[in-house]
């Protein structure tokens, strides 16, 4: 017999800290095996987060390196600036990247820093306990909106694929989900490209995966699957939000000068030639 | 009947969340009653070693990363 299927190498072998059922260890695999696949983890960094997947570092045979909450993508940024060659990726919650992290999410994306994101939505913020996050959908219960989220009072949750699209730094945000086998395949290979576009600097790219948390959903592992499926993918419709690539662009500046070749102070090529090209010109 | 395939479960990472039983396209994964593993869960196992076509659905969406497919 040959083994069709198996635990990937940069995997270490440590039984993962999360509840049975938690989408967050579908999601340490498909990243373990692009690493596989790619033969890079001699120079992948890890950078875990606050959050269930706190441990992650413990997870991942590659380098690792804990943020404080929030805080991943800024680490990240000094990595991959320092090591140029090295795959940095951030592996981030939606309390930490979407809350506290929000200023580094934005900013990170917006200078085009050659990270990838992984960020896990499961509407909750899990390692607490469960209270409301910015991705918790309007009426759904939770610890601090015990009556469903009442977004007169907490607002709207955030979609962060559609609003990182706008940036111009950002060359591929693509959102999946890990509640089929079917797209959990499509998971892995956005997982996978993220981390081809990162080595061929093309600029950030970020991976939304809509995932559960049964345990503080208060459901069975196969009834949050159902739950995601029937309520976060109408929210969250996975899909490619940006792909500079797909888009005709050699990269995410050049994406951007695209978008900037109407204002002839800030497209990079207008004036170069012209004296004092800039706003005193 | 001859064996075309099967899968083994590391009882060490299998936590008994039922996800492979959900997706297994023949229905033949179920929870072994007659173990308890050592965090206490009743592990995966597989009923029928004759029907397994090896579609790598369980160990796709097995969160805990305990199952090998052999074919
Ligand atoms: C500065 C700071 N503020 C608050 C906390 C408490 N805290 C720990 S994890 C967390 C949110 C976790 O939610 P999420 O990022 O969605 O990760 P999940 O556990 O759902 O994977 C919070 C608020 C903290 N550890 N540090
Ligand atoms: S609390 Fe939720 S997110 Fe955290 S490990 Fe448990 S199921 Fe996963
Ligand atoms: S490989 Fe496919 S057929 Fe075999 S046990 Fe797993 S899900 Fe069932
Ligand atoms: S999906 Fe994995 S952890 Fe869950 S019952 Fe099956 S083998 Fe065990
Ligand atoms: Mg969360």
């Amino acid at each position: 017999m040959t083994t069709v299927f198996k635990r990937p190498a940069a995997l270490t072998d440590r039984q993962f800290s999360y509840c049975p059922g938690c989408s967050h260890g579908i999601v340490h695999r498909l990243i373990a095996e692009a690493i596989d696949e790619l033969g890079i983890e001699g120079k992948a960094v890890g950078i875990a987060p606050v959050g269930c997947s706190v441990f992650a570092y413990e997870f991942f045979s590659c380098d690792m390196v804990q943020a404080a909450h929030g805080r991943a993508p800024a680490v990240a940024t000094g990595i991959k600036r320092a090591v140029p060659g090295s795959i940095v990726f951030s592996y981030q919650g939606d309390g930490d990247l979407a809350s506290i992290g929000m200023a580094e999410t934005i900013h990170v994306a917006s200078r085009g820093e050659k990270i990838t994101v992984i960020f896990i939505n499961n509407a909750i913020y899990g390692m607490t306990g469960g209270q409301m996050a910015p991705t918790t959908l309007p009426g759904q219960v939770t610890q601090t909106s015990p009556l469903g989220r009442d977004v007169e009072i907490a607002g709207y949750p955030i979609r962060i694929c559609e609003l990182l699209s706008t940036l111009d730094g950002v060359a591929l945000a693509e959102r999946v989900s890990v509640d089929t086998p079917r797209n959990i395949r499509t998971a892995k290979k956005a997982v996978k490209k993220a981390f081809e576009y990162q080595a061929e600097g093309l600029g950030y790219t970020i991976v939304e995966v809509v995932s559960t948390c049964p345990t503080n959903w208060g459901l069975s592992p196969v009834e949050a699957l159902g739950w995601l499926n029937e309520n976060l993918l109408p929210y969250y419709p996975p899909g490619v939000y940006r792909d500079v690539k797909a888009e005709g662009f050699a990269n995410a500046a050049e994406a951007s000068a695209a978008r900037l070749a109407a204002s002839s102070v800030a497209d990079p090529t207008a004036g170069k030639d012209a004296e004092g090209g800039g706003c005193n010109g | 009947m001859y064996m075309t395939a099967q899968i083994i479960v590391n009882e060490n990472y299998c936590k008994g969340c039922g996800l492979c039983i959900e997706v297994c396209p023949r229905g033949i994964i179920a929870l072994n009653p007659d173990v308890i593993t050592a965090k206490g869960y009743h592990p995966a196992k597989l009923t029928d070693e004759s029907r397994c076509s090896a579609c790598t659905n369980c160990a796709l969406i097995c969160p805990d990363v305990a199952i090998t497919v052999e074919r």
